[in-house]
């Protein structure tokens, strides 16, 4: 069972107020990704609910019992960090092994499921070997692998990919959510990597400056985002946001509109403007066109074959089902 | 930084650092000379000292006037003990005020530090009483405490600089892995500290072994380490520089066998975990 409750929950290192007072629920088995720029408040967030760091006020509930002054070793809650943080003078197996030696497990079982987490996380023949030893996607393999043996009520995660380099990310991103559908057990994943949040997520919860913008599973919050910071936030490349005229036609303050939702066409089309940069990946085109009257060139994603360079005249159609409008407040509006 | 150097140049720096070394050690070399020679040659020129014939009649001598192993027990004794002991006390300390540190750590390790400022001399006396009335004087384990407390402030001092050395996300990673404080300290910070504590180990025994003050006041036979043994062999008049050399090869040899075998941590230890 992993299902953690935050109740009016803040925190302030000295007279800086981090988290403002904040709800939250984690079901139990979700996999949940916090997720906002840097100095939103995540990861002290993750670490209020790991119980490194003390609440200021308010009450963290863990499987239905008050867990806010309870210490870390006692809310059976694994954590896999940014650093991965490995003992450096253990060998893998003693990495591994360490939970289970805290909690007094007999040899024969701490043996018996360090095997079966070296199998699961490929490190079987690795496990006589030092951290140091080790490259970087091994290392965070052993950080996981020290996670699960424990059979935690939940787990967090801390930026857990973001010393990894991209191709390696990609895939311990599967590895992890293979993972989480197997053990089915509660995760709680902190990134500032939008598309981890998007791909890993049942349920994203968007912070900005300690505050939650939104909750919601990846599509509600790509469909509707309930804000324009959650807009620009979530989807890649981000949202174009017009605002003035274009939007007043549309009885709105400011007007959103993805770059997947635009059709580009050399002849015609509602907007008119010139292409700026023009990326060719192959599968895609994303023109950078600009727009009499913006001052932020527009993002536009069209077929790969499409041919129109650096200087061409461009006209953009959105479509119209797939427009968001927020109001001078920057919310989203019906 | 890479620099052009001339064979010529490079020559001279090596022949100087040399002509250093040696200056330093020339009164080590030189007392060990003196105690392989008769009281007679010892007085002698420098030259008269190096012409003249070598033997042991000193080390014999001072071999049967006083019972050097008492003397090297004592002294083995008092430092590792005193060393030991603060180790005891001082591993906690500097965890605590590497890895939670309060508003005042700083103006405390300055405290401790400044202590290292006061004449001891200025506390002799008190201490002296203490000593006499609590029947500690001339004894091992009151030499011992006196030592442990004097090094004290090093000794937390060095383990501080190597605590803040280790990151403090392993220590949360112990935490979470079920770790309690006393796992903690024992089965992930020690064991990660090892080359600090062992240098903070070693160079605190050299520095009890050395320390002569303290122990020439409050000693004076059962407890007297040696350089109490060494004192004992300077007399206000009669020809004595043969035998206080010998007793002081003899009292210096253990610890610059120590001191050469464990010299990789020793540089570390002095660096006081300047480079990482």
């Amino acid at each position: 069972m992993g299902r953690i409750i935050l109740n009016k929950v803040t925190k302030s290192f000295g007279e800086v107020n981090v988290i403002p007072p904040l709800d939250l629920e984690i079901n139990d088995g979700e996999f949940v990704v916090f997720v906002g720029p840097s100095g939103c408040g995540k990861s002290t967030l993750l670490r209020l609910i790991a119980g490194l760091e003390d609440v200021s006020s308010g009450m963290i509930e863990i499987d239905g019992t008050d867990a806010t002054m309870v210490p870390p070793a006692k809310r059976r809650l694994a954590m896999v960090f940014q650093s991965y943080a490995l003992y450096p003078h253990m060998s893998v197996r003693k990495n591994i092994a360490f939970p289970l030696r805290m909690a007094k497990l007999d040899q024969a079982e701490q043996n018996r499921r360090v095997e079966e987490a070296a199998r699961v996380l490929n490190l079987a023949d690795y496990l006589d070997r030092r951290p140091g030893q080790l490259s970087g996607g091994q290392r965070q393999r052993v950080a996981i692998g020290r996670a699960i043996v424990r059979e935690p009520a939940a787990f967090l995660f801390d930026e857990p990919l973001s010393n990894l380099d991209a191709a390696l990310r990609v895939g311990m991103r599967l590895e992890i959510s293979e993972l989480h559908s197997r053990l089915a057990t509660t995760m709680i994943y902190v990134t500032h990597d939008q598309v981890e949040a998007m791909t890993m997520a049942d349920k994203i919860v968007v912070l900005r400056a300690g505050n939650i913008e939104q909750v919601g599973s990846p599509l509600e919050l790509y469909r509707t985002p309930r804000n324009l910071f959650v807009a620009g936030f979530i989807g890649s490349p981000k949202m174009n946001l017009l605002s003035g005229a274009e939007a007043a036609k549309h009885n709105a303050h400011t007007i959103g509109v993805r770059p997947e939702h635009i059709t580009a066409s050399p002849s015609e089309g509602t907007w008119k403007g010139t292409v700026g940069v023009a990326e060719h990946l192959g599968s895609d085109t994303f023109f950078h066109v600009h727009m009499e009257g913006n001052d932020e060139p527009m993002t536009v994603r069209a077929g790969g074959e499409v041919d129109m360079h650096h200087g061409d005249a461009i006209y953009l159609t959105p479509e119209q089902q797939h427009m968001h409008r927020f109001d001078a407040n920057g919310l989203r509006m019906a | 930084m890479a620099r052009a150097v001339t064979p010529t140049r490079r020559n001279l720096t090596t022949a100087a650092a040399w002509l250093v070394g040696f200056l330093i050690f020339f009164p080590i070399l030189w007392i060990v000379i003196l105690s392989f020679k008769t009281e007679g040659d010892a007085i002698g020129t420098p030259w008269h000292v190096l012409t003249s014939g070598w033997t042991t009649e000193a080390y014999a001598t001072v071999q049967s006037r006083s019972d050097y192993f008492l003397h090297f027990g004592n002294s083995v004794f008092i430092s590792v003990g005193s060393t030991v002991l603060g180790l005891i006390i001082a591993i906690p300390a500097a965890w605590a005020m590497a890895f939670v540190p309060g508003k005042r750590t700083k103006d405390v390790l300055m405290w401790m530090l400044s202590t290292k400022m006061m004449p001891a001399a200025g506390v002799l006396v008190p201490i002296y009483l203490m000593f006499k009335n609590a029947g500690l004087l001339d004894s091992r384990v009151g030499l011992t405490v006196v030592l442990m407390l004097i090094d004290l402030p090093i000794i937390v001092w060095m383990l501080y600089t190597y605590f803040k050395e280790i990151p403090g996300e392993i220590l949360e990673a112990s935490r979470m892995d079920g770790a309690t404080l006393r796992d903690e300290i024992l089965y992930v910070l020690t064991p990660m500290a090892i080359p600090g504590i062992a240098s903070t180990l070693l160079l605190n025994i050299i520095l009890a072994w050395n320390e002569a003050f303290w122990t020439l006041q409050l000693t004076t036979v059962d407890a007297a380490p040696l350089t109490q043994f060494i004192a004992s062999y300077s007399s206000p008049e009669g020809l004595f520089y043969a035998k206080l050399s010998a007793a002081s090869t003899m009292a210096i040899a253990p610890i610059l066998i120590l001191g050469w075998f464990s010299q990789k941590q020793l540089v570390r230890g002095l660096t006081f975990g300047a480079v990482k």
